[in-house]
């Protein structure tokens, strides 16, 4: 996995918002790269950065100085034609409020970036009822987001989030609206599309949430404090199972 | 832990001898406190002494079983109807850690805090995975279904651990400076506050 080349590579990431007596530093001199594969969850308390970073991670906002490489491009110099292109094909959110277009049923939200992108409409339905189904919610897809419960919704944002190439999904406090047992359910399916080959970047103050990802980055006062990177734990289960 | 009520819930199930015992109640709980045959046998004694248990003969295998009384069962009953008691807490490492921390010279109790979170975080995602896997495989009998039970009480605590963690930090910087209001009145006793803020170099 350490071989492939990295889906989201940030490099001495700096944001400073305002300027001389008013300047304040969101993010001083990050550097982060997350493989295919991968779910990094980055905490750390209000303030410290997290939400600055994933909003420049998907070119919403443009970093001071450094560099934001997704699949190879740097959106921070890239035109905005082609930000815009990159944030269509390659970029998936995920937010607390789910974010579904309330007039449109979850299979035809799941087609709309397909569509935006220039697919024809069969065809984009097609695959959109695909990935639903992929991921057990099949018989949501002529729903309305009023129909589906919060995790629901939260679900098929995933699926749209990941649909076609893309395989970066940017996910901000996902489960901030949703009980515990249903965020679980929420995360368990990010864990699962990141599983199967996405790069997953999680921003969340719950460390339940945060446990589900493969490195914990915790951020403070806009610079990277520390690193958790899993261990074996399968070593230490009696009858051992296979990792990813 | 209750070895001793663990032990009497499984022979409710029948009887049984000791090294049965041992890998029931490990099957049960993950392994997560695992018993040595010897704990087995000399809480059986002491079982058999307050008249729990008794010895009932031996199996095909020519094992010593015992088993549940009576009286057992009443115990048995009287342990799963009374809540575990939170009125004596056991003695928590962490908590007194961090209360001696406070006021230590030279400690930094953010960096205490900070070792302490990465090391809980880690050990989240460590049960984590053991629990998406328990999942993935759909816990079905009594013992996959109870080690998930047991997976996610040690999840929920390492939470609360986490949880407290932030809120200690949180505290520690709003005193801190209020800490330092009084420092700069006293003049020269300022080891207490330097202990409990980052913003100035623990004086020594």
């Amino acid at each position: 996995m350490q071989e492939a080349q990295p889906v989201l590579r940030l490099q001495e990431l700096t944001r400073v918002h305002g300027s001389g007596a008013t300047e304040v530093h969101a993010l001083r001199g990050i550097d982060l790269d997350v493989f295919p594969g991968e779910l990094v969850a980055v905490m750390g308390p209000s303030g410290s950065g997290k939400s600055t970073l994933l909003t420049i991670a998907g070119g919403l906002d443009t970093p001071t100085s450094g560099r934001v490489l997704v699949e190879g491009t740097d959106i921070a110099t890239a035109g905005r034609k082609q930000v815009a292109a990159l944030r269509r094909r390659s970029i998936g959110y995920v937010f607390q409020d789910y974010n579904l277009i309330p007039a449109l049923t979850a299979a035809e939200n799941v087609a709309l970036p397909r569509e935006l992108d220039g697919m024809s409409a069969r065809k984009a339905r097609r695959e959109a009822v695909a990935a639903l189904e992929e991921i057990g919610l099949g018989e949501l897809a002529d729903r309305f987001p009023d129909e589906m419960s919060g995790g629901q919704q939260q679900r098929v944002a995933i699926a749209r989030a990941l649909v076609g190439d893309r395989r970066l999904v940017l996910a901000d406090e996902p489960t901030g609206a949703l009980d515990s047992e249903t965020g679980e359910s929420v995360l368990a399916l990010l864990r699962s599309r990141c599983d199967a080959g996405a790069a997953g970047v999680l921003v969340t103050h719950e460390p339940r949430f945060a446990a589900w990802a493969d490195r914990v980055v915790f951020l403070r006062d806009g610079s990277v404090t520390d690193t958790t990177l899993r261990s074996s734990a399968e070593t230490l289960l009696p009858g051992g199972v296979a990792a990813k | 832990m209750s070895i001793r009520h663990g032990l009497l819930a499984l022979l409710d199930r029948g009887p049984r001898y000791g090294y049965q015992l041992r890998t029931e109640f490990e099957s049960r709980t993950g392994a997560t406190w695992p018993l040595n045959v010897g704990q087995v046998y000399t809480t059986l004694a002491r079982l058999e002494r307050d008249g729990l248990v008794v010895p009932a003969g031996e199996d095909d295998g020519g094992h010593a079983v015992y088993a549940i009384t009576d009286e057992g069962r009443t115990e048995l009953r009287e342990w799963f109807a009374r809540p575990v008691d939170r009125t004596s807490p056991p003695r928590d490492e962490l908590a007194i850690k961090l209360a001696m921390a406070v006021g230590s010279p030279g400690v930094d109790i953010r960096a205490v805090i900070q070792g302490q979170r990465i090391h809980t975080i880690r050990a989240m995602q460590d049960y984590t995975r053991l629990k998406a896997q328990a999942v993935e495989t759909g816990p079905t009998t009594r013992d996959e279904v109870a080690w998930l039970l047991v997976l996610e009480q040690l999840i929920f605590s390492a939470e609360a651990e986490a949880r407290w963690l932030d809120h200690c930090e949180a505290r520690l910087v709003r005193l801190a400076d209020s800490l330092n209001e009084g420092e700069d009145e006293g003049g020269g006793k300022g080891e207490r506050s330097a202990s409990v803020t980052s913003k100035r170099p623990a004086r020594r």
